[in-house]
């Protein structure tokens, strides 16, 4: 298939998809304090590769993102079971969440909670969720029929 | 004793092992030792001086249902009947089946048989006697259809599965209003509250199902239509299911109840009348077979209403009459099936028409069946045991002094004696037939498929140990009387039963004058039933309780899957009308009882300018949805209806929602878009002006219903809303200050969990339909 010479969606793309992951990992992890959070930020991070796909092609994402998208899912979703499963160590009922300040180095005083860790779980399951279906449903030329 | 009954059921998983062998040894050897092993146990409590035992062992205690053994004067009747004839039948099939035959198969379903019998006659608690009695069918069931490669036999098998399940259920649910009333599950505290039951409200309900559930099982009018047709089984399996022991099931049934239920004049109505019905009948149309076991089959119907009726007389002399010709009428039938048998065997064919002449061929045969038919008519001889039982049937049936002369009962009472004179000549002209049909006249040996010949001897023992005992209880009839019939006379009427048996009281003793009535016009009809036989042609002619049961069975089938096919067509829009018109019809009807609707408009916000405008551009994006023809135009314009959802989140001050309102929608926007790209144009399907208005309202009516429940759901607050928890606590627990996001994922995780969870199963679904090789779909 031949493609027409689209140079400037090219062009932008390279700039608007580093401003929407920006974005998005804003969103993720303002999502505790600000709108946002796993489920938005991982929307659009997709976004964002969606928009890489469309603007190079299949072959050119995966060479920049050499990921198998279904397999994000179930690292998502053990992510979170998994800080579900932690609180049990402390003796807590599953999924029990809770937080504290630090003094990091670059960011001064931090609040650092586990909910992160599952919104973390859900980011990345989002992320695979949707890539698996836009690049299954893409990519189905229907070659069976 | 526990024993005993479970025996059957206990050599009934070993004998599939043995008949490994079974070309070295028959397993019905095995198999003839275990009912006379039994039989020889249970014959140990005869006697004059015989006590009822009761013996119990537990099974379901917290139920009250426990494995309760209660052995009476009747109950050893019948143990005994079951068990004798169980091993001589066993014996008998030793011979008649073959051992290319599935031995295994006929001897477990014999012995699971025997086994559910002896449970029937032995249990006291109600709920063992109906699990038994299930059983018996169950086994019934699989020993008629034992040849299932023969069309008849699976149709016979079925026909009394349905009627005998049938009146079994019905029987259950008459055990369980009895234990219900008399808070006992024991038949004997039953009868002994049986005031309870007389005047309970349920009375006729309750006599109507037992009395159901008794009639099926024992083949009464117009239940009877199984029985001719159970005798595609192995004639084994006749002689003794349909003649000695399931059909008197439903006898036993009866005469267990009757010292409860007999004080009923209902029961004397029902019980008699359906019993003296089903005594002409059936000897009636046995006249009109041609096969022998047909003969026999309605014989038996016929004398099961003999005995039913004396059980509904409930006198004393027609108590003992009827419990003395169970016995009797075992022993002679049961004789003759085999009989019959050995003709088939020997001669090929059982058909009377082809029959003739077989007395110089098969001389002992003959002679047995003399005995045996002879005893069935009831002739008036010293040595044949049906002319003593015959002769207390006309005796009791001209003295029902207990009974009251007035009514419905009265006229059925002055009935009785023509309708036994009546039944008796039938009887006495097919048995006659039977035997000169099959024996004398002149042999069509050329149209036999055998040469015939005597039986082995090994087939005949069991025909001869049975025609000895029609001989000697003929005899001797005082030898059985005391030590056996009259406890179970007793056990029947509720008092002591002594009746002697006497063959001669004289002349002038009525009973004897209907006898020889019955012998002069029996002759007479046997003789000259070419002149009459037409008459069958007027009746029955062409009415007939097979067809009614060929024609209930049909039409209930053409009739369900007429109503099947009706609704469930295949149509994904027919069901979603029909599933949106329940919920619809459901909560409209809900509403209107309960009062349901309530509009509150005192806790209602102001309407601001913006989100009239957007609800008026949702409204009309969706109204121009329905009317589009174009696919994409109406994937379009439903993402109008998104934008504007996330509008009015945005207006009503949800951010998160909006944002991901805004996100999905445009993803959903775009996934429609890359599906739609393979389907075909969307086509306007052509429906009726009738389904399209049917649309309209269900659509419309579900639409005002949604909005009148939302309406009175805003309307009736009744508890303080739990969100001020989530206001106070979502910074000091959570953490963070988005109350939603703290929700989301710290209040409520475990939500977001499977949410996420049901993402992934999405995905993997997509990924696996499109991607997955399937079956490649023929074009």
């Amino acid at each position: 298939m031949t493609r027409t010479n689209d140079i400037i969606l090219r062009t932008t793309t390279t700039l608007i998809a580093f401003i929407l992951l920006g974005f998005s990992i804003y969103l993720f992890f303002a999502g505790h304090n600000k709108p946002g959070g796993g489920f938005i930020g991982g929307l659009m991070t997709s976004a964002a590769f969606v928009l890489m796909y469309m603007a190079y092609g299949f072959r050119s994402l995966q060479k920049i993102l050499p990921i198998n998208f279904r397999f994000v899912i179930p690292v998502g979703l053990i992510i979170a079971v998994a800080t579900g499963i932690g609180s049990f160590i402390f003796g807590e009922p599953f999924l029990s969440q809770t937080f504290a300040y630090f003094q990091l180095p670059v960011l001064g005083k931090t609040e650092l909670a586990t909910a992160l860790l599952f919104d973390l779980g859900v980011y990345l399951t989002v992320i695979g969720v949707t890539m698996t279906i836009i690049l299954t449903i893409a990519n189905d030329r229907g070659e069976e029929r | 004793m526990l024993l005993a009954v479970l025996l059957p059921f206990i050599i009934a998983i070993i004998i599939p092992f043995l008949s490994k062998w079974k070309d070295k040894i028959h397993p019905g050897y095995f198999v003839t030792i275990i009912p006379a092993l039994i039989f020889i146990y249970f014959a140990r409590f005869l006697g004059s001086n015989f006590e009822p035992v009761m013996r119990e062992y537990s099974w379901i205690p917290s139920l009250d249902i426990n494995m309760v053994f209660y052995l009476d004067g009747l109950s050893l009747l019948f143990v005994l009947l079951i068990s004798g004839i169980g091993a001589l039948v066993a014996f008998y099939s030793i011979f008649y089946l073959h051992k290319s035959e599935q031995l295994g198969h006929f001897y477990v379903y014999f012995l699971l048989f025997m086994g559910s019998m002896l449970g029937v006659v032995l249990s006291d608690n109600v709920f063992v006697l109906y699990s038994f009695w299930e059983f018996t069918s169950l086994s019934s069931f699989l020993l008629i259809g034992f040849w299932n490669y023969k069309k008849e036999s699976r149709y016979g098998a079925l026909k009394s599965m349905l009627i005998t399940v049938f009146g079994g259920l019905s029987l259950l649910g008459a055990l369980v209003f009895m234990t219900v009333l008399t808070n006992t599950t024991s038949i004997q505290e039953m009868i002994s509250q049986q005031q309870l039951i007389l005047n309970s409200e349920y009375f006729p309900l309750i006599l109507a199902l037992l009395l159901l559930g008794a009639f099926t099982k024992s083949a009464q009018f117009p239940f009877h239509i199984w029985l001719p047709d159970a005798m595609e089984a192995p004639t084994p399996v006749s002689a003794y299911l349909h003649s000695a022991t399931m059909v008197k099931a439903g006898i036993y049934l009866v005469a267990r109840y009757s010292p409860m239920l007999s004080s009923s004049d209902w029961f004397f109505i029902i019980v008699s009348s359906v019993g003296i019905i089903t005594l002409c009948w059936g000897s009636y149309m046995a006249v009109r077979q041609t096969d022998l076991k047909g003969i026999l089959a309605f014989s038996t119907i016929s004398q099961l209403g003999m005995i039913m009726s004396m059980l509904g007389f409930g006198t004393k002399v027609a108590v003992f009459a009827a419990v003395f010709h169970i016995l009797n009428h075992a022993t002679f039938k049961g004789s003759l099936f085999m009989v019959a048998g050995i003709v088939d065997h020997e001669a090929g064919t059982r058909d009377i028409r082809k029959l003739g002449g077989l007395m110089t061929y098969l001389p002992i045969t003959a002679t047995l069946a003399l005995f045996g038919t002879f005893s069935m008519a009831g002739v008036p001889l010293p040595f044949l045991n049906g002319f003593y039982s015959k002769e207390l049937f006309f005796d009791a049936s001209l003295h029902l002094d207990e009974i009251a002369n007035v009514g419905v009962v009265g006229f059925i009472k002055m009935l009785l004696p023509y309708l036994a004179v009546f039944g008796s000549i039938f009887t006495f002209v097919y048995s006659v037939y039977f035997f000169f049909g099959t024996f004398r006249g002149k042999s069509h040996l050329e149209e036999l498929p055998k040469k015939p010949h005597e039986a082995p001897i090994g087939m005949l023992i069991s025909p001869i140990i049975l025609i000895l005992g029609v001989i000697l209880i003929g005899l001797f009839p005082k030898w059985i009387n005391e030590p056996f019939i009259a406890h179970a006379a007793s056990a029947v009427k509720g008092l002591e039963v002594q009746k002697e048996i006497y063959f001669w009281h004289g002349f002038l003793y009525p009973p004897l004058i209907m006898s020889i009535t019955v012998l002069v016009f029996g002759t007479v009809l046997y003789l000259s039933r070419k002149q009459w036989a037409p008459v069958y042609r007027i009746i029955p002619g062409v009415l007939s309780m097979n067809k009614f049961y060929d024609g209930l069975v049909d039409r209930l089938e053409t009739y369900s899957s007429t109503v099947t096919k009706g609704y469930m067509n295949g149509s994904l829009g027919r069901y979603v009308r029909l599933v949106l018109a329940a919920i619809l019809i459901v909560t409209f009807a809900f509403m209107a009882i309960t009062g349901g609707f309530t509009v509150d408009t005192s806790n209602l916000a102001d309407v601001s300018l913006p989100e009239i405008f957007v609800a008026i551009t949702m409204v009309i994006a969706a109204v121009g949805t329905i009317l589009t023809n174009n696919r994409i135009t109406a994937i379009l314009i439903l993402g109008v209806v998104g934008y504007g959802l996330s509008m009015l989140f945005v207006l009503y001050r949800a951010p998160d929602l909006a944002l991901t309102q805004l996100i999905i929608e445009t993803v959903t926007v775009a996934l429609f878009l890359l599906v739609f790209y393979h389907l075909p144009k969307l086509r306007k399907k052509e429906e009726a002006a009738s389904t399209r208005m049917l649309n309209l309202i269900i659509s419309v009516g579900f639409g005002a219903m949604m909005t009148m429940i939302a309406i009175s759901a805003h309307s009736s607050k009744w508890f303080e809303s739990i969100s001020s928890y989530f206001i106070d606590n979502t910074y000091k627990l959570g953490g963070g200050d988005n109350m939603v996001n703290v929700i989301l994922v710290d209040f409520r995780g475990l939500d977001t969990l499977f949410e996420i969870v049901v993402l992934g199963i999405a995905a993997m679904a997509i990924y696996g339909l499109i991607r997955l090789p399937g079956k490649k779909e023929e074009k």
